[in-house]
């Protein structure tokens, strides 16, 4: 098996440890900013339409809510139906900086429990899946410890 | 005042509601062309018209079965026997019905036709909805899944938590609206299950995606609808003196930026360069058919609106100004929201007691609400019904929602 790490969609975020950010981009000429990336027009009804640039996403905000996966989802999401499902958070996350709600999976061994509306979490690199081409990167939420 | 983004009055004439049908919910595992074509009869011989006497036919099309829907309209038209009949078919996922209608709408306004057939059917796969196979890294749809597994119940979950975070609602709550709906289900020939169901039983089943257990969460059915729309003049050269009327169908989109995650998104638009709109995409979903209709909140009989899960039929309650944010648990509580309450909703059963057949769901609403208002709703009728209201919004920010009156 191949370990390559390779993200699961390119250009949504880069970086290891504590240089990593998602990666949104940011209208020129307003100011908007759009994640997943928008790279050919802006959005914003009310602009023209500026150079969209590349623009790391604040590492942290605070949860705007959750829930959990308690049974497999569907494909295109990969997992091994021959391994028991364990149950993953998914998080939806408020960037103050951007005024932008992100959702994301919290990271592994996080449950519904540990979690509160408010609660600070950062983006972390996380691996979503393993297969015979690459070890899929993601990101991931996890909570920094400080609470509301 | 100005209603439309081009500042467009809004001012329309009404259409008339002069037949509704349909093929009964459930699991039955045969396609959908005999759903439709059997809802498509009943609304006909509803409406005591001929299919030969239908100008026009417009289908909601279903993705399955290939080429959407096979095309539904002409599907539908083909099933029932080629006669010639303009046709027209549209997708708007779950808002897909209520496009249909806005379409028949429109034809009869600007008097390409006298009569048309609304038909919407669909024959559910088991499971969780997912998307088509292959590779699409540029659909979103494709990638909420991939990259994260949000199934809808996921996001049905998020909403769910949130209302519990900043509103104080509890499961218990969400537990009522099903024990409700159940109850009206119950009552309703057309809806699959028709069993009373106990908050004991909300609470004891299956969490699918936390808070939501897998009754708080609608069921993928297999069902048809359609409604016979015709012009006032003609409804009253039919003998149709005094007909359910739509006067209003809102097919809005959303105004950027739109800070509410709404499936099937990964994000929200950012709010840092525009300040968001005074309205939540739902709510100005229904402040547009209000507008369009000059009747508000407080004129309704009844609603019918998009239970996809307990803790949603809760939103929608603030959505549709039936009270004020975060009030929502407290209307249900009060009974308000129920059998002989001040305003209904979901008298039908909801999606609670259909499961979800998605492009025929819009004009099932339409359905109930036209067996409402002509006092033929049974052992659900809501006595003295005059305006009904129905709501929903599907995949990719798609606005549905009716008002009709008698």
């Amino acid at each position: 098996m191949s370990h390559t790490r390779t993200p699961v969609v390119t250009g949504w975020f880069a970086g290891e440890g504590d240089d990593f950010r998602l990666l949104g981009t940011r209208c020129a000429a307003c100011t908007s900013v759009f994640f997943p990336r928008e790279d050919t027009f802006c959005r914003n009804p009310g602009c023209d339409g500026g150079a969209l640039k590349e623009v790391p996403l604040s590492r942290r905000g605070r949860i705007w809510s959750y829930t959990d996966n308690r049974y497999r989802p569907p494909a295109p999401y990969a997992s091994d139906p021959d391994v028991e499902w364990q149950p993953y958070t998914l998080i939806a996350v408020e960037l103050a900086a951007e005024r932008i709600v992100v959702l994301g999976q919290g990271v592994p061994g996080v449950t519904v429990d540990d979690l509160a509306v408010g609660m600070e979490v950062e983006a972390v690199p996380g691996v979503l899946n393993e297969d015979a081409k690459a070890t899929w990167t993601t990101w991931h939420w996890r909570p920094t410890g400080v609470t509301a | 005042m100005a209603l439309a983004a081009d500042g467009g009055d809004g001012m329309t004439g009404e259409v008339a509601v002069l037949g509704a049908g349909m093929h009964p919910w459930g699991k039955w595992g045969r396609g959908f062309v005999e759903y439709g074509v059997a809802a498509a009869r009943a609304a006909l011989a509803d409406a005591g018209i001929g299919w030969r006497d239908v100008g026009s036919v417009v289908g909601a099309d279903t993705v399955r079965g290939g080429y959407p829907g096979y095309v539904a309209g002409a599907t539908f038209a083909r099933a029932l026997g080629w006669q010639g009949a303009r046709v027209a078919s549209v997708y708007a996922a779950c808002a897909s019905g209520a496009q249909a209608i806005g379409t028949a709408r429109a034809q009869i306004l600007a008097g390409l036709a006298d009569v048309v057939l609304v038909v919407g059917a669909d024959s559910a796969p088991k499971g969780f909805f997912r998307p088509a196979d292959g590779e699409r890294p540029d659909d979103p749809d494709w990638l909420r899944f991939r990259v994260l597994g949000a199934t809808n119940p996921a996001y049905f979950g998020l909403y769910a938590r949130r209302r519990m975070a900043v509103h104080g609602d509890t499961l218990e709550d969400f537990a009522q609206v099903k024990v409700k709906n159940a109850a009206l289900g119950a009552l309703n020939p057309n809806a699959r299950y028709r069993k009373r169901v106990t908050a004991e039983e909300v609470a004891e089943s299956a969490v699918v995606a936390d808070p939501l257990r897998l009754l708080d969460i609608c069921a993928t059915s297999d069902g048809g609808a359609a409604l016979v729309l015709s012009s006032m003049d003609f409804a009253r050269r039919h003998g149709a003196a005094d007909p359910v009327r739509i006067r209003a169908v809102s097919t809005v989109t959303p105004r950027y930026p739109s800070t509410v995650l709404d499936l099937p998104d990964i994000a929200t638009d950012s709010a840092v360069s525009v300040e968001p709109p005074a309205h939540t995409f739902r709510a100005s979903v229904a402040l547009a058919a209000y507008e369009e209709a000059g009747i508000g909140p407080e004129d309704l009989s009844l609603a019918e609106v998009y239970d996809l899960s307990t803790a949603l039929e809760l939103q929608w309650y603030e959505d549709l100004g039936l009270c004020g944010e975060g009030e929502a648990a407290k209307l249900l509580r009060e009974g308000a929201t129920g059998p002989g309450g001040r305003i209904p909703v979901n008298t039908s059963g909801g999606l609670a007691s259909f499961g979800e057949a998605v492009p025929a769901q819009a004009i099932a609403q339409v359905c109930e609400l036209t067996w409402q208002l002509r006092g033929q709703a049974g052992e659900r009728q809501v006595p003295g019904a005059r305006v009904g209201i129905t709501a929903n919004q599907g995949l990719f920010g798609h606005g549905s929602s009716v008002i009709a009156v008698r």
